[in-house]
């Protein structure tokens, strides 16, 4: 139940008594009375949007995108020390922790496959100047990820939608070994999230996968995995 | 006597008029990469008609300088003749991976273009750059994301060695020397474009003691963008 005394509006009577025959000042009195009246309940808005993520790489699964709507500031950025929420993403692509980091939130449904997309719904009540921030991890890497960082939606009208692609980030939390051991994905099934963190410890652009057949004599990875920018496409839309 | 006042005050109001054509920015550039260090930035603010690279074109001498071995002080020189307006050096020195450097400028009316450089290390002649960008007039913060362009001026052969533009091999300062491999043989002969061109990448290899190059490909290789310019217009 809602405290209730804040739908309450005060309202101001001010009360002249009607003396204006008499000439006597003394007989003129101001009488304020306050009195509090219910004011309607106001009924919550949905703001809803839309977002389609699309694979744009060769041979690098996208993980289930965590979508946050969060207020102002930043739940990662270039330069920052990473987040742990951030660093169970990029290292094994688990969103739990970080789809609890705003104001609302959704995350998708499974792994998004080279070639394939996904739309994933997200509403908020009443607030239509949230910032989204979207994150997913490239999963045959130590630590990529991809995304968005505190975009903000007062841009978007209901209807209106708005297209961008994305690079790939680096979350600087595991060297880029590219070994079996290390890269969760299916090209090596190796260890996912490890609370050591053994890089540069900043989140910063990503240098891209070597793979063995570029030179990489310790790494799981083939040309197949190799990627440029940009990695995903994203497109969203206010849809109420 | 009063006249005149008036008509010398009519005067300097013009003169200020004129004057708030110039603009005070503040320029600043982060490093987005996960290991490259860039050397002395040089952000310079010039007339539209000067230029300190292009695309397609060879490299002035001073540019070499800069990308071949960091120092910019064959650009500072070309900066000062043309007029230009500059920020020299606002990390004092190298910007690490994911850092940034700012400077403010008041810029001189008619300079209305903004040019950024520096070197990338490890690399033989790689650089980040900005090439004439327009200035907006209006106030505000604009973000600009930069390429690495290769000077086209060296082979990029990957190995520890000079700074000084002409000599091969890459200049290696102190951070940057137990990161680095020795004993590579050489990734590659001279550059097939030697105009300004955008860079191919590091190619590096995984051993500190032998190899085709001194650079790690696990560490030293990137994709574009490479470096974010924030410009805050007053």
């Amino acid at each position: 139940m809602p405290n209730l005394i804040k739908h309450y509006k005060k309202v101001l009577l001010l009360a002249l008594p009607l003396a204006l025959s008499a000439c006597d000042d003394d007989d003129t009195r101001e009488v304020i009375v306050e009195v509090e009246v219910p004011a309607p309940e106001p009924t919550p808005v949905d703001v809803s949007y839309e977002v389609t993520v699309v694979n744009l790489t060769n041979g690098q699964p996208v993980s289930p995108p965590a979508i946050v709507l969060h207020a102002d500031g930043n739940l990662w950025a270039v330069g920052q020390v990473p987040s742990v929420e951030l660093e169970r993403i990029a290292e094994e692509g688990s969103s739990e922790s970080f789809l609890t980091l705003g104001l609302a939130s959704a995350g998708g449904d499974g792994p998004i496959t080279p070639g394939d997309q996904q739309t994933i719904s997200v509403t908020i009540e009443d607030i239509t100047d949230a910032k989204l921030t979207i994150a997913a991890m490239l999963g045959n890497t130590n630590d990529a990820f991809t995304g968005i960082n505190a975009w903000d939606l007062s841009q978007l009208a209901v209807g209106d939608s708005w297209t961008t692609t994305r690079p790939a980030y680096d979350a600087g939390t595991e060297k880029n070994t590219e070994s079996a051991a290390t890269v969760p994905g299916p090209a090596a099934s190796g260890e996912g999230f490890n609370p050591t963190r053994d890089d540069s410890g900043f989140i910063s652009m990503h240098p891209g996968v070597v793979s063995f057949d570029d030179g990489l004599s310790t790494s799981a990875l083939t040309v197949e995995h190799k990627f440029d920018n940009p990695v995903i496409r994203i497109q969203i839309t206010r849809t109420e | 006597m009063k006249r005149i006042n008036i008509l010398s005050a009519a005067a300097m109001l013009a003169l200020s008029s004129q004057q708030s054509l110039a603009a005070d920015i503040s320029v600043e550039i982060q490093n987005l990469t996960h290991g490259l260090y860039f050397t002395p930035i040089a952000a310079v603010v010039h007339t539209p008609d000067a230029s300190l690279f292009e695309v397609g074109e060879a490299a002035s001498t001073e540019l070499q300088m800069m990308a071949e071995g960091g120092s910019i002080d064959g650009i500072t020189t070309l900066a000062t003749a043309a007029g230009a307006d500059m920020i020299a050096n606002p990390a004092g020195g190298l910007l690490a991976p994911t850092m940034s450097a700012s400077g403010d400028v008041m810029t001189t009316d008619g300079n209305l273009m903004l040019s950024v450089v520096a070197m990338i290390l490890p690399s033989n002649d790689g650089f980040v750059g900005l090439d004439n960008w327009e200035i907006p007039t209006e106030a505000g913060t604009y973000t600009v994301l930069l390429n690495a362009y290769d000077a086209g001026t060296e082979a990029n052969d990957e190995l520890r060695g000079s700074g000084e533009p002409g000599m091969p091999g890459m200049p290696v300062p102190p951070p940057l020397d137990p990161l680095l491999g020795t004993g590579g043989s050489g990734v590659a002969g001279a550059d097939t474009n030697a105009t300004v061109h955008i860079h191919r990448g590091n190619i590096g290899d995984d051993s500190m003691t032998d190899g085709t190059s001194d650079v790690n490909n696990a560490v030293h290789r990137w994709l574009n963008p490479v470096a974010k310019v924030t410009v805050t217009v007053r």
